[in-house]
């Protein structure tokens, strides 16, 4: 396999475990903003709980994407930066806003006004985002940076309801008590059912709008990319209709790894539709093999304490762990 | 406002408010460890309260520093994309390596915030020392890239295109040692003195309690290790300038013609072409540089007139800073004095130490403002102008107001929260509830 190959896999991959992770923190928010019934309270908890200790490590995923992208393939950084100046300022006031807002909230404990008004920026700025990384998603996809097109608000939408369906699914795995547990499943089976629905709009949109596109994910290996997405949707209800939590989860997170190769097929070999394929935007040999290297050593660090990080906080909970939480911090 | 003006004010207004958090985010988890260290030795409860106190302040500004950090690293395509179009595929080593010195912090520091009943005392003492390692390793890759930036290396131009890049030689450019420690130094010193200044407010209005005073023992004493090596690192600094970056060193100060026995300039109203009202003393710059009262130094003749840096602004930010950290190792000494003589402190010296983290604020960002107006006009010197570099994008001058908007907000709350942060404190101590100690191991 070439380097730019790898690279661009390197890359994918980190786009991958940002939407899962990442996304499933700005779910978490989605759900913050929407929480509802009489256990509001306590499903903002869960979600404050299951955020607080990884959304540090899982915003570092999206960091890692920009750098491989800005190192391995710089003039397309250059221009897709240029190009999609104005979603992606608007995704990264989001960002800004999510993170602080998180914290401001959890440790402005004795301001209930200040909880208030940071609880709706925490909801507002996790559904901006996803929305506008998706949107430029799609508007890198039409291949003429189109951000305000049809087609790409629609890939917008799309975002924010698979980040949704995600969170919605790891928090049924983490919430401890059963009430808790059956609101998330039941958020769960609606968010996947919007997935599938919201799902049909940037596909009919494409059909109409957005021919060259369209036409890309009728080739072998993007068909059956979407083809496992829609599948994985199914593997998710039923996990969910059966209670099966880890199930459930893996197949979300292998659904939105399918979406995105989908994607990525739908275009190859272009990085940049129109202007720039993988190896035109490719840094030079040495440049690749360096980062690469670099990347097959940080991830002999990085793995082990990532692992640990999620033994310690996302390991099988006992009940006695979650009341002892209540006063951490 | 003008295109190339509007993205250097957003990109200054980022860093100036990013760099802030940066150096916190470096010096407080050495300074959480020494406390949290020293409440397992000595089980002085004094010690824990301050290790928790501290890391309360750590995660708000963790979390701050995090997202403006994420701001830069897109900055730099969205402002600046002809220079990470060439010099992207050049310093991309040392950007990726910090991607993962940032990843093992933030694992960490989630493991650290949220472990206090999680993990052993030991074994949560010991997860702060990732952050403490990796924080100084991931601004040192950040420096260096900045080194690149004012000298530029390992690569070659042919036919105005960049070939024949060596990633290793790019990583360490001829200033990239002096910055690195140069700039970490700077992070140690800005946070010790900005702890110990808010120690010093509190007991100023009165606190008493022994959290207070060791609070400002364990940060008056990184100070005091921190600061004397960074002044001499500073004058290694200045005459690598004067070696290697003549224009750079001409600005910082204010030479305008190559002379032997060259005075040194203090203050004054610089132009580019002359300065009024500046302290002038005789031979003392070249004694300076080179030891020699009658050594030649270069002044901005001999430098093209398109390639001078601003006087104004590089030569007062490099006064303002040499002055400001000259006013903290006053600070130090005065209280070394007290600690030799095992004397308690007295209210002048607590006035002193209060007002010393606007000094080293002012210290931290004017000593950055010296390299980065010190390398203009060039992005990357020699290799691109700044206004060559700029985005072709519309509304920058909207983002620089929207973006500025968004730092003052987050100033003021992270202000706010700190200072709640060191009042819930004072209720804890006050026999408020408190976070219960864990059992010795």
């Amino acid at each position: 396999m070439t380097p730019v190959a790898l690279a661009a896999i390197v890359g994918l991959a980190a786009m991958v475990l940002y939407a899962v992770f990442g996304g499933a923190d700005f779910g978490g928010g989605v759900w913050d903003l929407l929480a509802w019934g009489p256990r509001r309270t306590a499903q903002r908890a869960a979600i404050t709980e299951a955020i607080g200790p990884v959304w540090e490590s899982n915003h570092v995923w999206l960091i890692f994407a920009v750098v491989i992208l800005f190192t391995c393939f710089p003039p397309a950084f250059a221009d897709i930066a240029t190009g999609l100046n104005a979603p992606l300022c608007f995704a990264l006031v989001g960002i800004v806003m999510r993170g602080a807002a998180f914290v401001f909230r959890n440790y402005a404990t004795d301001s209930p006004t200040l909880v208030r008004v940071w609880t709706v920026i925490f909801g507002i700025a996790s559904l901006i985002t996803p929305f506008w990384f998706g949107d430029a998603i799609g508007a890198l996809a039409t291949g003429r940076y189109a951000w305000l097109s049809v087609f790409a608000l629609s890939t917008g939408v799309f975002a924010v309801v698979v980040c949704a369906q995600i969170a919605a699914i790891f928090l049924v795995r983490e919430a401890d008590d059963t009430a808790l547990r059956e609101d998330f499943r039941k958020a769960s089976i609606f968010a996947t059912l919007a997935v599938w629905v919201v799902g049909l709009a940037p596909t009919v949109i494409a059909y109409g709008e957005e021919p060259k596109l369209f036409a890309g994910f009728l080739s072998t290996a993007p068909l059956i990319a979407v083809g496992c997405a829609v599948l994985l949707g199914l593997v998710v209800m039923f996990a969910l209709a059966r209670r099966h939590a880890d199930a459930a989860r893996l197949a979300v997170g292998a659904e939105a790894l399918a979406i995105l190769v989908g994607w990525f097929g739908a275009q190859a070999p272009a990085l940049v539709p129109g202007r720039y394929t993988y190896v035109q935007a490719a840094s030079s040999d040495a440049m690749l093999v360096a980062i690469l290297i670099a990347a097959a050593c940080g991830a002999a660090l990085l793995i082990p304490s990532l692992l640990l990080l999620f033994a310690v906080f996302k390991g099988p909970r006992t009940t006695a762990d979650y009341d002892s939480k209540a006063s951490g911090g | 406002m003008e295109h190339v003006i509007a993205a250097r004010a957003q990109m200054g207004t980022s860093l100036a408010f990013h760099i802030v958090f940066a150096a916190l985010g470096v010096g407080l988890p050495l300074l959480v460890f020494a406390a949290e260290g020293l409440w397992l030795r000595t089980r002085d409860r004094a010690y824990y309260d301050l290790a928790r106190v501290w890391a309360k302040g750590m995660a708000i500004l963790f979390a701050v520093g995090a997202v403006s950090g994420t701001i830069l690293s897109f900055e730099l395509g969205l402002l600046w994309p002809e220079f990470m179009k060439q010099a992207g595929g050049i310093i991309g080593l040392p950007f990726s390596l910090e991607g993962f010195a940032f990843f093992i912090e933030a694992i960490f520091i989630g493991l650290y915030l949220y472990g206090w009943e999680k993990l052993s005392p030991r074994a949560h003492w010991l997860s702060a020392l990732p952050i403490v390692i990796s924080g100084p390793i991931s601004a040192a890759f950040i420096t260096m890239a900045n080194a690149w930036m004012q000298m530029p290396t390992g690569f070659r131009i042919v036919n105005g295109h960049v070939t024949d890049v060596q990633p290793l030689v790019a990583m360490f450019p001829k200033p990239w040692l002096t910055e690195v420690i140069h700039g970490t130094l700077a992070a140690y010193v800005f946070t010790s003195f900005a702890v110990a200044s808010v120690c010093a407010v509190a007991w100023l209005g009165g606190a008493r309690r022994r959290q207070v005073s060791h609070g400002i023992t364990v940060a008056m004493t990184m100070a005091a290790l921190a600061l004397p090596v960074q002044m001499i690192v500073g004058d290694v600094a200045a005459r690598f300038d004067a070696e290697n970056e003549p224009a750079k060193f001409a600005a910082m100060e204010a030479e305008y013609r190559t002379q032997r026995d060259a005075p040194i300039t203090i203050g004054g109203i610089p132009t580019q072409d002359h300065i009024t009202g500046a302290i002038e003393i005789p031979e003392l710059l070249s004694i300076l540089v080179a030891f020699d009262p009658h050594a030649q130094i270069i002044g901005f003749d001999r430098i093209k007139p398109d390639d001078r840096p601003p006087v104004a602004a590089t030569h007062l930010s490099f006064d303002t800073m040499v002055g400001s950290a000259s006013a903290l190792v006053l600070v130090v000494l005065g209280w070394l004095v007290f600690v030799v003589r095992r004397k308690p402190l007295i209210r002048p010296l607590g006035l002193a130490i209060a007002v010393s983290a606007p000094l080293a604020l002012l210290a931290l960002e004017a000593g950055w403002f010296v390299t980065e107006f010190g390398r203009q006009p060039w992005i990357a010197r020699g290799l691109l102008r700044t206004s060559d570099a700029v985005t072709t994008a519309p509304g920058i001058d909207l983002q620089f107001y929207g973006f500025s908007i968004i730092y003052v907000v987050l100033a003021a709350m992270s202000w706010w929260l700190l200072r709640r942060v060191d009042h819930d404190s004072l209720q804890a101590q006050r026999g408020g509830p408190s976070s219960p100690i864990p059992a010795a191991s």
